[in-house]
């Protein structure tokens, strides 16, 4: 078997950060209540104004549900929100609020963030922000993702470790090789 | 060397709590065997916390995943509970891995067995199998390939 590849292409439906050109595309898996994603948090902010515009970040959701119990509502929340337009600060919000995501906390942080929150609510019902993390779910679990969060370099899935150093060392001497 | 697809997957017998037993031959779905090294290292909790996750897409496809390694059933038993994985954790305890062994995937010397995947057709042939780097969480893509390849 090859290495683990990106079995959903990144398109113009993604969360996206940087150039659609930029010469690196780092695709991450994460889930909201997981404290791995809240350590990558900022390691992936760094890495995205170091590398600038030879990055591009896009994100899409994996809640693992079993253990994180708010991770699926607080995935839904923040593709609700991006209906009207600011994903990332709510994606940003949600990472730095990660222990406290319960219903009240998530519309508060949806307001918070300029959301209509009768417009969310309204979404939220009608089901497109979950019809969206389940087709992400499944698209990581077709990718070979291997737990949160699993990161994708250029399509294939980085196996090292996402520790600052290495993983810009790593991201560097993918820019090397191109 | 790992058991490959067209070979016969040997039937066995194993517990799975501390008063109950499943054999491979009750089940008449196709099956996916998880060979793991062991119960609480981290990559093996994220394995099978992946695999708990993907278990609705296996199970739409008719599939049972089964967890095996040689962990006692008491330790799976905390956990399956800590970890929320209501799939079957099996206990190769006693003989030591000898359901590895039959499968090709025991480690001598390490006394566990390898990060390996068996998909099991109902004929009981081994429709697939891959055995992963034992640092590596090979995620659940394959087996899942697999499983819908022979629908």
């Amino acid at each position: 078997m090859t290495e683990a590849r990106l079995a959903i292409p990144v398109s113009d439906e993604d969360h996206s950060s940087g150039p659609a050109d930029a010469l690196i595309t780092l695709v991450e898996y994460g889930d909201y209540e997981c404290p791995y994603c809240g350590q990558a948090f900022p390691i992936v902010e760094k890495i995205r104004r170091v590398f600038d515009d030879s990055l591009r970040f896009v994100f899409r959701n994996l809640p693992l549900a079993e253990v994180h119990p708010h991770a699926e509502r607080a995935a839904e929340m923040a593709e609700a929100v991006a209906l009207q337009g600011d994903f990332w600060a709510m994606h940003d919000m949600l990472y730095e609020h990660q222990r406290e995501l319960a219903d009240e906390a998530l519309l508060s942080y949806a307001k918070a963030v300029g959301a209509d929150l009768d417009r969310v609510r309204a979404d939220l019902t009608e089901g497109a922000p979950r019809r969206r993390v389940e087709s992400d779910f499944e698209g990581a679990i077709r990718s070979g993702a291997n737990g949160t969060p699993t990161f994708y370099i250029n399509g294939a899935r980085y196996d090292g470790t996402w520790q600052y150093e290495p993983f810009a060392d790593h991201l560097k001497s993918v820019l090397r090789d191109l | 060397m790992a058991l490959a697809p067209g070979d016969t997957a040997p039937d066995f017998t194993l517990l799975t709590t501390p008063d109950q037993k499943i054999s491979l031959s009750e089940f008449d779905v196709p099956v996916v065997l998880i060979f793991y090294p062991a119960d609480w290292s981290p990559v093996c909790g994220d394995e099978l916390t992946m695999f708990e996750a993907a278990s609705r897409l296996f199970h739409e496809r008719g599939a049972q995943l089964l967890g095996i390694s040689v962990d006692g059933v008491w330790s799976h038993q905390a956990f399956r509970a800590d970890h929320k994985i209501e799939f079957p954790l099996l206990s190769d305890f006693e003989p030591k891995g000898e359901v590895a062994r039959l499968y090709g995937v025991y480690r001598e010397g390490e006394g566990v067995c390898d990060r390996a995947l068996f998909v099991i057709d109902r004929d009981r042939k081994v429709a697939w199998s891959y055995v992963s780097p034992i640092g590596v969480n090979p995620g659940a893509d394959g087996a899942l390939k697999a499983v819908e390849e022979l629908s």
